[in-house]
């Protein structure tokens, strides 16, 4: 029995694209189906329900989760659909939404290429954001 | 006695959402060894070749993360003066004492908070019970290991805003050696300080970021790279969360690997190092190279790596 989610866009509420829909199996939670297929749209963190990385709302269908980490989904969220992937399993199809997000406090800047043109990151050295100083 | 003042990192409390996964994790896959239940339903654990009664404490509530990290100090008279020292420089709140015996086999503990809202405690007395072997002619490893089997509980990596003085505070308070650091920008800004205590490349190291009081990881300390991909089968094996690795840090030349606890609390096992006299020159990394001085070999920022935080 496996059943299948289906990521949608947060403005309109459509599919956001052919490839964010994936199949989970009745054993996994909905993070574990993703990544097994090598599918992408919710961010990855610890798998565990403690980080909130991957928080998703869930739109249409039913589902139930297990112990989810209160510093990420408030109780008042937890009745408006909102989870972690990590701690999901559907119970039908499932239409979600996006609402994590990965790195909010680290961006890529583009920086000049390293002494020496290590060509691994060459032109694209990641900095530390650190506007939030200002 | 050369090595004096804060001796060691003595504990990590951490929270836990699922206590019965958690001890698996930390004892089966991990192999680290439960001592104590207290009736609060805390867990207390150590690693194998650590004396001192317990060095990790899991606590079963609705979040993730530390709730406090201990340090061992070498008397009660030096505990007395740290508590003296932290008070009058200001540089830590919610001072308070936690009496004996709230952690088993545990003398009284100096609790305070950093800058950086991370509560550390310091305490001069905890049980000896032992590696598991005599100390009169001794082997080299206990009986019946389990797991990674990590040797002692190293070091932490924490999240926290004001970075400056919690600086200030391990360094020109409690005796800490700066060994490494990551700068950034035209000011040369300190974004990341890694900080020993004692003659290891770091037993603590902090990042700057908008928060207080966040938990990047704990670690515990292998004996050799064999044994980091020996951990690695053991995360496959037993399907635990892979985070990154096995690897190679520029900053501290550990070789490491990251996973997740059940509750994703974030656990290292590593091995290597260097030893870090305090006369040592300081390293610093800018922050245009930090992908080869995070990950060695892959010389590149891993989002996940530098954003989950428990
Ligand atoms: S990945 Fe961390 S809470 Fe789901
Ligand atoms: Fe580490």
């Amino acid at each position: 029995m496996s059943h299948r989610i289906r990521i949608v866009g947060l403005a309109d509420g459509l599919p956001s694209s052919e490839s964010a829909s994936f199949e989970v199996r009745a054993d996994e939670h909905a993070l574990c189906g993703m990544e097994r297929l090598g599918r992408r749209g919710i961010p990855v963190g610890c798998r565990g329900g403690g980080c909130g990385v991957c928080k998703v709302q869930v739109v249409a269908g039913r589902y139930h989760t297990n112990k989810m980490s209160r510093d990420c989904v408030s109780s008042v969220e937890e009745t408006q659909g909102y989870a972690l992937a990590c701690r999901l399993y559907p119970d039908t199809d499932l239409d979600i939404r996006v609402v994590g997000k990965m790195g909010r406090a680290f961006t890529k800047a583009e920086l000049s290429p390293s002494q020496g043109g290590d060509s691994v990151t060459a032109g694209k050295s990641p900095a530390f954001d650190m506007s939030w100083r200002n | 006695m050369a090595l004096t003042g804060v001796l060691r990192p003595g504990h990590v409390a951490l929270r836990v959402l699922d206590m019965e996964a958690s001890i698996h994790h930390y004892t089966h896959v991990m192999g680290l060894l439960e001592t104590a239940r207290d009736d609060q339903g805390r867990v207390f654990l150590k690693a194998w070749d650590e004396h001192d009664h317990h060095s990790v404490v899991l606590r079963e509530t609705d979040s993730a993360g530390m709730d406090y990290m201990g340090w061992r100090v070498d008397s009660n008279a030096t505990l007395e003066k740290f508590a003296k020292d932290i008070e009058e420089s200001g540089l830590a709140s919610e001072l308070s004492w936690v009496a004996a015996d709230e952690h088993p086999q545990t003398g009284r503990r100096f609790r305070f908070t950093t800058s950086t809202g991370h509560v550390m405690e310091l305490y001069a007395e905890k049980g000896k019970v032992g590696n598991g072997m005599p100390t009169l002619n001794p082997d080299i490893y206990p009986d019946g290991l389990k797991g990674m089997s990590p040797s002692r509980f190293d070091h932490c990596l924490l999240y926290g805003d004001d970075l400056d003085n919690t600086m200030k505070l391990f360094i020109e308070i409690l005796g800490f050696t700066l060994t490494e650091q990551v700068i950034a920008g035209p000011d040369k800004l300190v974004i990341s300080a890694f900080m020993t205590c004692s003659n290891k490349p770091h037993d603590v190291a902090f990042i700057r970021q908008p928060c207080k009081g966040k938990f990047h990881h704990a670690s515990f300390l292998l004996d050799n790279w064999g044994e980091v991909l020996k951990a690695a089968d053991l995360i496959s094996r037993n399907r635990v969360s892979l985070d990154i690795g096995p690897t190679r840090h520029g900053i501290t030349r550990g070789e490491t690997i990251y996973f997740f606890d059940p509750s994703g609390n974030r656990n290292e096992v590593f091995s290597g190092g260097y030893i870090s006299y305090p006369d040592r020159p300081v390293l610093t990394w800018t922050d245009d190279e930090l992908g080869r001085a995070i990950f060695y070999h892959d010389r590149k920022l891993n989002e996940a790596f530098l954003s989950v935080v428990t």
